[in-house]
């Protein structure tokens, strides 16, 4: 059994900070030279070097490849984060990026590619998603958030109106209530129904002439579809307010259902998530936002426009536009990948994916409902959520349940989230977990919930095979250490005893 | 499909074990109106070979393009370990035992960022610094009395566009520019001069949109009249060879570090970073690590400061940023740690150099800069749009034409020179002039 033993994936091991390894004169890199020397006072250059770490190539590689091996990812094992859709991220796609490395974006002639890949990629996530026109360039789905709450709010004022609240329900991501905010909403949240969605009687309650939008996560957090999503989007039009649609969770209803038909406005997507571009440990991602017709016109610039001959452009040419979200194009990188998944799965592909994504999530849920508490007992599709109820009364905790996962092997399910379920644990299997792993996973949970009635004690002090064992938060807070030099004025012994 | 995991016979399993004879009954939580019952028009399915295909190799050209987005060496090292399928494959750090590698990276990463800048902390990313100077400008009006934001006209204009996009969300605030002068490049003191006021935050590109080392000194004596100024930097190779914006006092450092160990790869993935002072630390946006130690004393890492993020204060947020750059910034660590200080000097040097050398070239030629003031590893000429676009043609760049952004500029073009390009590409620029 997983914590019988204590045998760890990972080193034991304790990396000293980067500048405890450097000396003066060691780093003998040769860097390219292609001028002479010249004088450069002009410019004025600094006395000093700059301060940095002087260190030999061997001891940079070894370091971070330590570094490294501290960290869990998906090609390491399950990694069930609900709603971040952690699926496995095809190998090629970092290949055929790697072709456009050089690409300058001023580069006229060889952008053409770029250009011509992504939108393909954007005709593919309109048709996935039955909306009409796109933007690629938000950086990541809160980017996505906030330009689509911006293009909401132009619109609403294109014709004169001044409404400033947005409906949030209670199961949303935080980032929907901070995007509005900075897009100069005020949001009000709304409490989803009994059985897990929001209804769209109540979405009446609280329709007035002020209410701009209402953010809709489908399904929603709790792994749910919103089934009065199309009577809501009916009422709000009716009431002259927007539907918005947060995508995060678009990898359960791809090629199945389209936000479009539901009578969604405006979405977006998360690359990073539906579309298999890897996270990176937090970004560079990919949020493009997806509009109907009569939102087109406000959309970011620069637009993406075909001429007669074939060939790309960029216009900065609309005047009804937000404007600009970004420097450049979003993170481009992440737009190719995406596109490449998209291509290596295929239309069929894609609607497979999301049924067995739903049929995974089905089979842990059925697994585990008896053992841990289903706060809510609705069909549910590609997570579901549970919570730690049954074992409070051991005085265990969710985040006792997940640092216990940790030592089986284990990425844990995101927990305390949605807010609607205390203690919850959301879980998201994906599309891309054998049957061995899964089964292994209803293992550890049932092995868990059966030490929470024996030996509570032995669950407390976990994780155990991690490279570190739990770490003080609060510590890290009360003390701030951000940098070698804050970690040089507390003096080593204090953080390494 | 490719990726998935399941044989036949373990979906049919699954399926009886879940009391329903087919995939389709999974969604009938989804009202039959709403479910899909076309055939989505895309491409593929197709095998790693096909798709290769499918992508042609690009063709290369002479470039001389910059403007935000930097062509700069980039270390073996930096692709084989950022490659690491254990960064690669992570999520942000929320778990921070199973994440120490990200976390002290990232550690890493903020200490460098605030050693060269010299300030005394970092986030852990922005999208880009066009967003960074978005969100510094929003930080800036929570700070009482705030309601106007500066920002020198030869800061990169892409940035004072998301920027505009950003405050018009914003009710009472001004936006305004300070102008450049036209014959040096640099800022338009006076102008500054007149703007000065606790009400302001002043926000400006050095070196400058056009290349040239704005005077810090004089404007950083002068901007103490303002709630707060920060220093934006286009170029962060720049820092290199320029002494730490922050020795001046600002409040803040922001700007675009791709320089560091990214590819310009069509202009994106980009890295924003995000520097301050301690006493503005809670104020800042964006993800930040810390070191703290685990139950039994070890050192460890993690996420901290946490309750100004969205996850925790919804709507009350310093930002809504949740995912951010993580790979990039671990890049920018990797490349820092690989070029070191002398290294990242000589880079620098080389840049500054090789623009000195390509300026002497063409005014030889008869074309000059457009500004007189000294310049890092960019400066403006003029050059018409039938030259231009032949040169093109001919596969050379020879820079960015900056008329739509810069009207009073007419046939201005932005030339950047950094240590990838040589000698032969400069002189091939000049005979097919």
């Amino acid at each position: 059994m997983p914590f019988d033993e204590t045998v760890s994936t990972f080193p034991e091991h304790r990396e000293p900070l980067l500048i405890t390894l450097s000396s003066q004169g060691k780093n003998s890199r040769l860097v390219p030279e292609p001028f002479d020397a010249g004088d450069l006072d002009d410019l004025r250059p600094a006395e000093h070097l700059p301060v940095l770490p002087d260190i030999s190539e061997v001891e940079t590689i070894r370091h971070f490849t330590r570094l490294s091996r501290l960290n869990f990812g998906i090609d390491q094992g399950m990694y069930p984060l609900g709603s971040c859709t952690m699926k496995h991220n095809p190998k090629i796609s970092e290949e055929i990026l790697s072709r456009f490395a050089a690409i300058h974006p001023a580069d006229r002639r060889a952008m053409q590619i770029i250009l011509s890949s992504i939108h393909t990629l954007a005709g593919f996530l309109q048709e996935i998603c039955g909306m009409d026109a796109c933007s690629l360039w938000p950086a990541a789905g809160a980017h996505g958030e906030l330009t689509g709450m911006m293009i909401i709010k132009k619109a609403v004022k294109a014709v004169g109106q001044d409404r400033t609240t947005v409906l949030v329900p209670d199961t949303a991501h935080g980032t929907n209530p901070a995007s509005c905010s900075i897009a100069g909403f005020i949001t009000k949240n709304i409490p989803s129904g009994p059985e897990g969605f929001v209804t769209a009687s109540l979405v009446q309650k609280h329709l007035d002439g002020d209410v701009a939008a209402l953010m809709l996560t489908n399904p929603n957090t709790l792994g749910i579809f919103e089934q009065e999503i199309s009577r809501i989007a009916t009422i709000l039009h009716e009431n002259g307010s927007y539907l918005y649609m947060d995508g995060a969770n678009l990898n359960a209803i791809m090629g199945i259902s389209r936000p479009g038909d539901m009578g969604v406005d405006c979405m977006h997507v998360n690359l990073h998530k539906t579309f298999g571009a890897p996270h990176g440990g937090g970004g560079p991602g990919g949020g493009p936002v997806l509009v109907k017709k009569t939102l087109e016109r406000f959309l970011p610039v620069p637009r993406l426009e075909r001429d007669s001959s074939g060939l790309f452009h960029l216009s900065l040419h609309y005047p009804d536009s937000i404007g600009m979200v970004h420097s450049t194009l979003g993170n481009v990188g992440v737009l190719i990948k995406a596109l490449t998944y998209l291509l290596s799965v295929g239309p069929d592909g894609i609607r497979k994916a999301a049924a067995t994504a739903c049929l995974n999530a089905n089979y842990l849920k059925k697994k585990l409902r008896e053992t841990f508490d289903l706060p809510y007992d609705t069909p549910t599709l590609h997570e579901f959520v549970l919570s730690d109820r049954k074992q409070k009364d051991a005085g265990i905790t969710t985040m006792d349940i997940a640092k216990m996962l940790m030592d089986a092997g284990f990425h844990p399910p995101t927990v305390h989230f949605p807010l609607v379920v205390p203690g919850a644990l959301m879980i998201e299997p994906t599309e891309t977990e054998p049957l061995r792993e899964l089964q292994r996973f209803t293992d550890a949970m049932e092995r868990i919930a059966e030490m929470c009635r024996s030996g509570p004690g032995s669950v407390r002090n976990r994780p155990q095979s991690t490279p570190v064992t739990r770490v003080d938060e609060v510590h890290a807070a009360r003390n701030l250490v951000l940098t070698w030099k804050d970690a040089e004025s507390i003096g080593s012994e204090q953080v390494s005893k | 499909m490719p990726f998935l995991a399941l044989s036949p016979q373990e979906r049919e399993s699954i399926l009886s074990f879940l009391g329903i004879r087919s995939e389709e009954e999974l969604f009938s939580c989804i009202p039959e109106e709403l479910r899909y019952a076309g055939s989505l028009s895309l491409e593929g399915p197709y095998d790693e070979q096909t798709l290769r295909a499918r992508f042609p190799l690009p063709r290369e050209a002479v470039l001389f393009t910059g403007g935000g987005v930097y062509r700069h060496y980039v270390p073996a090292l930096v692709d084989a370990v950022a490659h690491r399928q254990e960064f690669v494959t992570s999520y942000t750090p929320y778990q921070p035992e199973i994440s120490q590698g990200t976390l002290q990276a990232i550690f890493e990463y903020q200490s460098m960022m605030a050693s060269l800048t010299g300030m005394e902390a970092a986030n852990a990313s922005l999208y880009d610094g066009a967003t960074a100077l978005a969100e510094a400008a929003l930080m800036s009006l929570r700070i009482k009395g705030v309601r106007r934001i500066l920002i020198s006209r030869a800061t990169n204009p892409t940035y004072r566009a998301v920027v505009r996009t950003y405050l018009q969300q914003v009710g009472d605030v001004e936006v305004h520019e300070i102008p450049f002068n036209p014959a040096t490049g640099s800022m338009d003191i006076s102008s500054l001069k007149s703007s000065l006021g606790s009400d302001a935050a002043f926000f400006f590109q050095n070196p400058n949109y056009f290349g040239v080392i704005e005077p810090i000194e004089e404007i950083s004596r002068m901007s103490t009249g303002f709630a707060l100024w920060g220093v934006v930097i286009n170029d962060a190779v720049s820092l290199g060879v320029l002494s730490p914006p922050g020795t001046y006092g600002s409040t803040l450092v922001i700007g675009e570090a791709q320089s560091f160990g990214n590819p310009v790869c069509g202009g994106g993935p980009l890295l924003g970073f995000f520097c301050t002072t301690r006493d503005h630390i809670r104020k800042m946006p964006g993800r930040i690590v810390g070191l703290t130690h685990d139950h039994n004393g070890k050192q460890a890492f993690c996420l901290t400061l946490s309750t100004r993020e969205q996850h925790i204060r919804r709507e009350k947020a310093t930002s809504n940023i949740c995912t951010n750059q993580g790979l990039c910034a671990l890049r920018a660590a990797l490349y820092l740690s690989a070029m070191g200080p002398i290294g990242l000097r000589k880079v620098a040097s080389q840049c500054a150099s090789g623009a000195r050398y390509l300026r002497k070239l063409l005014s030889a030629k008869g074309m000059e800069t457009v500004f007189s003031w000294p310049f890092f590893h960019e400066f403006v000429v003029r050059m018409d749009e039938k030259t231009f676009e032949r040169l093109e043609q001919e596969g050379i760049v020879p820079g960015i034409r900056i008329e739509s952004f810069y009207p009073e500029i007419s046939d201005g073009v932005l030339v950047t020179v950094t240590e990838m390009n040589t000698k032969e590409d400069c002189r091939c620029l000049l005979t097919r002039l």
